[in-house]
């Protein structure tokens, strides 16, 4: 993340960074320290948790979080260090001078005991009647510490009510421990700042702005505090009851379509390592546990990909050839937590959002209308469920304007999680179900669609259809195996510039009512960037502010979330830098196996053009359908 | 601002406005440190932490911007001696910063003043006017060239938590007031990330007498561990209650007479995070070895229920916690709910031992020396009390 250095985390929660040297062979660039009377050599600023960690020794932490600056306020995870009056919290100490440190004192272990047993007084409910049970770190602790009883007493009925106002993020303060990772999460790593402690004492407690309900505040829906609770506190707001009733309702059709990023996350959620991919055994899954028809999220994915990619192409030629004041750069649309999140931070930006609706809200709209129509099925018959990486989802599913089919387009939002629990409760373990196909009219999808999940993946899958279209060049030939490895990776933002050159090929006849040749773009630069995570979207919309290198860009993809969609706020947790980076691979994988890797080589898109959306990309019923407008909010709700 | 006719050795003797700043001047800081060190001069606000030390940290950082805060946040109940150096003895306070600034090559001062002392706000701030006026604040102070000070007056909100340097820092920067993680430490990243020094009002008045007098005078007082005076706040069943000035060393009993104390079954020393000394130790001593204090002195006579001392030092504790680390937040209410028990004589002796073992963990397990200090009274009157307070009548038999 490349957010440490942001000034809005108070002092009390800042980490004490210690660069770590480089090369570690010059003096003073090790420091030898003692663990339980071991010793070992450690870079200078190694914190007392990960030496403990180098040397096999697992200390309990709660507020400690990979993604997250450091707090030190649940003291779970203290040690003792000699000379030292008080226990020291290991996540917070770094090392820079030798020092003996013992992780398994009697003290050390009362005082642990200690802390479990008065947050086990604060914390309400049983474990048998949460939904987080055996997945809830608060619990794992007082496993491991041997709790058999509540030696401070017990909540008998809950401090809060649980707030249910929000489409995405249900809050429940009553299990609350205040590790403060949401409130981190929120002003750190998305630099939101939704969440905040209020109060002092024992009434301290998490608030948003004035303890107003979570749908009247700025939130943005991404979840990712959902990711790093340790408790049960905050979760999504979950739909599977209604979409049980849906699927035992025989006068009902339901459908569903799969993301990209469930499927490459949901084995975690069945005991399997990160990075394997369960797309085709997902699909099995799916029809036994009764959905009518399940589609591949990637089509519209590819779909978006010729709407918005002829967009882009719309405004270039507009603001170069036709000299019109033209919104550029052009920001991709289909992340509702980035959507969100400029609607509040950047309203003044809306202008440049690209009004291609997200993929799950282009399948909405085209279920309820092409496919129903195809299938001889009553659109009100129809229930839409989309499974999806993302909390923020939910809210974009009941966004007024998304009715565009005359129907609620998306019925229903599913996390990864909710499936997953939707899978145990029918009985299936979904590891070994037989792999099998997506069902038609859709079929299957590229592998362009399918890098959505990435960060960068929209941006890649993009340029594969934009050189082949205005280079008359295959990708291959310009990028190896099309792979666009400058777009790939974690860095919060990536930059990438592609020089046209002299020669351009003929206009693909899918656009060619649009422009009438290339010669405009001759020996232009395209000029584009990446970001994930709100924390990087606002630097890149800070720069654009002033006029920066990113104003100059003609195509920016913005991802809400850390990773993109793998990392959303509906996937397994836990959710750690290496997670996602196994959950990329699998994508990346994925996508290298397949046949078909580029959207407008999609026969299935070809297909719908032809016998659909006639008057092609950007046309009248596109428009209707596969295309949205946004809301100016601003940062104050009223 | 009247000075009252105050007696003391050390730091109520004389000194004239001024005269420390001039004589620092003339000489090199390394030896002003040396004097400082020679004094084995403690921080006064309770900790103890030696101050030739934190000034040397401070000094060796290499930064164009350090801070000298002194910490006026007096919150400790039963402590108001800075309020009386504050405004009978400015010129000892606002001198000592200024030595501080040239000793550390800081330009920038900052007195974060209790809430509940914004009355002295306006008369502080004339009388560093007049400072400026006299050319002891400001640029080039006293002529000597390149050597500029300020300072600047920042009122606290009224947190407990914020006496405790880094929550005041935070305060300073306009977070909520919780402590910070150390290390690292204010002497290297303190306000602003900037090389910090925060010390007590009456550590920064004695350093103005110790540049003066300098620092084997200052020795010659008190202890060898415990050097100079100390002021002790007096305040409780005695009959002349105030500020008082004793070297370090000074018994409690000797201490009791002075004040005029009678029928004396208690002595909260250090204040609400301090200890409850009952009568069979008033022999013992105030004094870094023996009883580390802030200067805070509550005198309970035989008439006092012990049980609701404790209740009313808890009742602080669990208001005043910041409510970020666990044992803190949740600790002090049990203990709390323990004293509450007892009252009403529902308790068991092994829960009470089970909530002591508690306070042991939250004296090692807390953030900072909020929840660290907050279980001393609940430990000290339970176990030097035991008998009136588990006297099976629920602790009332106090008379």
């Amino acid at each position: 993340m490349e957010s440490k250095d942001n000034l809005r985390v108070p002092g009390s929660q800042k980490p004490l960074v210690i660069e770590k040297p480089t090369d570690l062979t010059t003096i003073g660039g090790t420091v030898s320290v003692e663990i339980n009377e071991k010793k070992i050599i450690v870079p200078l600023g190694t914190t007392i948790l990960e030496a403990c960690k180098m040397s096999g020794i697992s200390i309990p932490t709660l507020c400690h979080h990979e993604d997250l600056c450091v707090a030190g306020v649940c003291r779970i995870c203290v040690v003792e260090v000699e000379g030292m009056r008080t226990l020291q919290a290991s996540c917070a100490f770094p090392i820079t001078a030798p020092m003996k440190i013992k992780t398994s004192t009697p003290m050390v272990r009362k005082a642990r005991r200690h802390i479990i047993d008065l947050l086990l007084s604060e914390h309400y409910g049983e474990c048998y009647s949460c939904f987080k049970n055996g997945k809830c770190e608060l619990q794992t602790l007082a496993k491991e510490y041997g709790v058999d009883s509540y030696t401070f007493g017990h909540l008998d009925k809950p401090k809060y009510e649980i707030d249910k106002s929000s489409y995405s993020v249900v809050r429940d303060m009553s299990k609350c421990i205040l590790c403060k990772r949401c409130v981190r999460t929120c002003i750190d790593l998305q630099e939101v700042g939704v969440l905040e402690a209020v109060n002092r004492g024992e009434k301290t407690h998490i608030s948003t702005f004035l303890d107003k309900p979570l749908s009247d505040v700025i939130c943005i829906n991404c979840g990712q505090c959902i990711n790093r609770c340790p408790t049960a506190a905050l979760r999504a707001n979950d739909p599977s009851d209604e979409i049980w009733a849906a699927i035992d309702d025989p006068k009902k059709h339901v459908v569903i379509q799969t993301a990209p990023s469930p499927r490459a996350a949901i084995g975690e959620e069945f005991g399997l390592g990160a990075g394997h991919s369960m797309t085709r055994e997902l699909n099995t899954a799916l029809k036994r546990i009764g959905f009518n028809k399940v589609f591949d999220t990637n089509f519209t994915a590819d779909l978006t990909i010729i709407e918005e990619g002829t967009e882009l192409i719309i405004r270039l030629y507009k603001a170069l050839v036709q000299k019109e004041k033209i919104a550029l750069p052009q920001f991709t649309s289909c992340s509702p937590g980035w959507v969100k999140f400029i609607e509040h931070y950047y309203p003044e930006y809306l202008e440049n959002l690209s009004s291609a609706k997200s993929p799950q809200q282009m399948f909405g709209a085209l279920i309820k209308t092409f496919y129903a129509k195809k299938a001889g099925i009553d659109p009100a018959d129809v229930v839409s469920v989309a499974v999806m990486p993302c909390s923020a989802k939910k809210f974009e599913c009941n966004r007024p304007e998304m009715n565009s089919s005359g129907y609620k387009d998306v019925d229903y939002g599913l996390t990864t999680r909710e499936l997953a629990r939707m899978i145990r409760e029918a009985g299936i373990n979904l590891p070994e179900m037989p792999k099998s196909d997506f069902d038609n009219p859709f079929g299957e999808a590229s592998g362009a669609g399918l890098i959505f999940g990435a960060t960068g993946g929209v941006m890649e899958a993009a340029i594969r259809s934009v050189v082949e279209f205005v280079l008359g060049k295959k990708a291959e030939d310009i990028f190896e195996k099309a792979n666009i490895i400058p777009l790939r990776g974690f860095d919060g933002i990536k930059y990438l510039e592609i020089p046209i050159g002299d020669k351009v090929g003929p206009v693909p006849e899918i656009i060619q009512h649009l422009i009438p040749n290339w010669d405009w773009l001759k020996g232009a630069t395209l000029k584009i960037a990446v970001a994930h995570g709100t924390a990087n979207a606002k630097k890149i919309m800070d720069n654009i502010k002033a006029g920066g290198k990113f104003s100059e860009c003609h195509f920016i993809e913005f991802m809400a979330c850390p990773g993109g969609c793998l990392g959303g706020g509906g996937q397994p947790i836990p959710t750690t830098p290496e997670i996602r980076k196994l959950r990329a691979k699998a994508i990346y994988a994925e996508d290298e196996s397949l046949e078909l890797r580029k959207s407008h080589e999609n026969p299935h898109v070809v297909q719908i053009y032809k016998e659909f959306l006639t008057e092609g990309p950007c046309g009248h019923l596109s428009h209707k359908l596969l295309h949205t407008h946004y809301t100016k909010r601003g940062r104050y709700i009223a | 601002m009247e000075k009252k006719n105050r007696k003391g050795s050390v730091l109520f003797s004389e000194y004239k406005r001024g005269e420390g700043i001039k004589k620092a001047i003339t000489a090199a800081r390394e030896n002003i440190l040396f004097e400082i060190r020679e004094s084995k001069l403690k921080g006064r606000g309770g900790a103890g932490f030696p101050t030739a030390t934190k000034w040397t940290l401070v000094s060796a950082a290499s930064s164009e911007e350090k801070y000298v805060i002194c910490n006026a946040d007096e919150g400790e109940p039963g402590t108001f001696k800075d309020r009386v150096l504050l405004l009978e003895y400015p010129e000892l306070v606002f001198d000592g910063m200024v030595i501080a600034g040239y000793v550390l090559g800081a330009k920038s001062g900052i007195l974060y003043l209790r809430g509940e002392y914004e009355y002295m706000k306006k008369p502080l701030e004339d009388y560093l006017e007049s400072m400026r006026e006299d050319n002891l604040l400001g640029k080039n102070i006293l002529g000597k060239k390149g050597f500029d000070f300020e300072i600047k007056i920042r009122m606290g909100s009224g947190a407990y938590v914020c006496g405790e340097e880094t929550a005041l820092i935070e305060s300073l920067e306009g977070n909520r007031g919780e402590a910070r993680n150390r290390p690292p430490f204010p002497v290297t990243t303190g306000f602003l990330g900037k090389p910090t020094t925060v010390n007590n009002v009456e550590t920064l008045a004695s350093v103005s007498h110790i540049v003066i007098k300098g620092g084997e005078w200052f020795r010659k007082y008190g202890t060898d561990k415990s050097t100079g005076s100390k002021l002790f706040s007096v305040s409780g069943d005695c009959e002349k209650p105030g500020v008082y000035e004793l070297p370090w060393g000074t018994k409690i009993s000797e201490l009791l007479k002075l004040v005029g104390a009678k029928d004396t079954k208690a002595v909260q020393i250090g204040g609400a995070s301090g200890v409850c000394v009952p009568k069979s130790q008033f022999e013992r001593t105030l004094a870094y070895e023996d009883i580390p204090t802030g200067g805070s002195i509550i005198i309970f006579n035989e008439k006092r229920n012990m049980l609701n001392v404790l209740r009313n030092f808890m009742e602080f504790f669990v208001e005043e916690s910041c409510g970020q680390c666990t044992p803190c937040r949740i600790g002090n209410v049990k203990l709390l709910e323990g004293v509450e028990m007892i009252e009403n004589s529902k308790y068991t002796f092994s829960y009470i031992n089970q909530l002591k073992e508690l306070g042991r963990s939250m004296q090692v397990a807390s953030k900072c020396g909020l929840g660290q200090s907050s279980p001393n009274s609940f430990i000290s009157i339970l176990e030097n009390f035991k008998e009136e307070v588990f006297s099976g009548n629920g602790g009332t038999n106090g008379k």
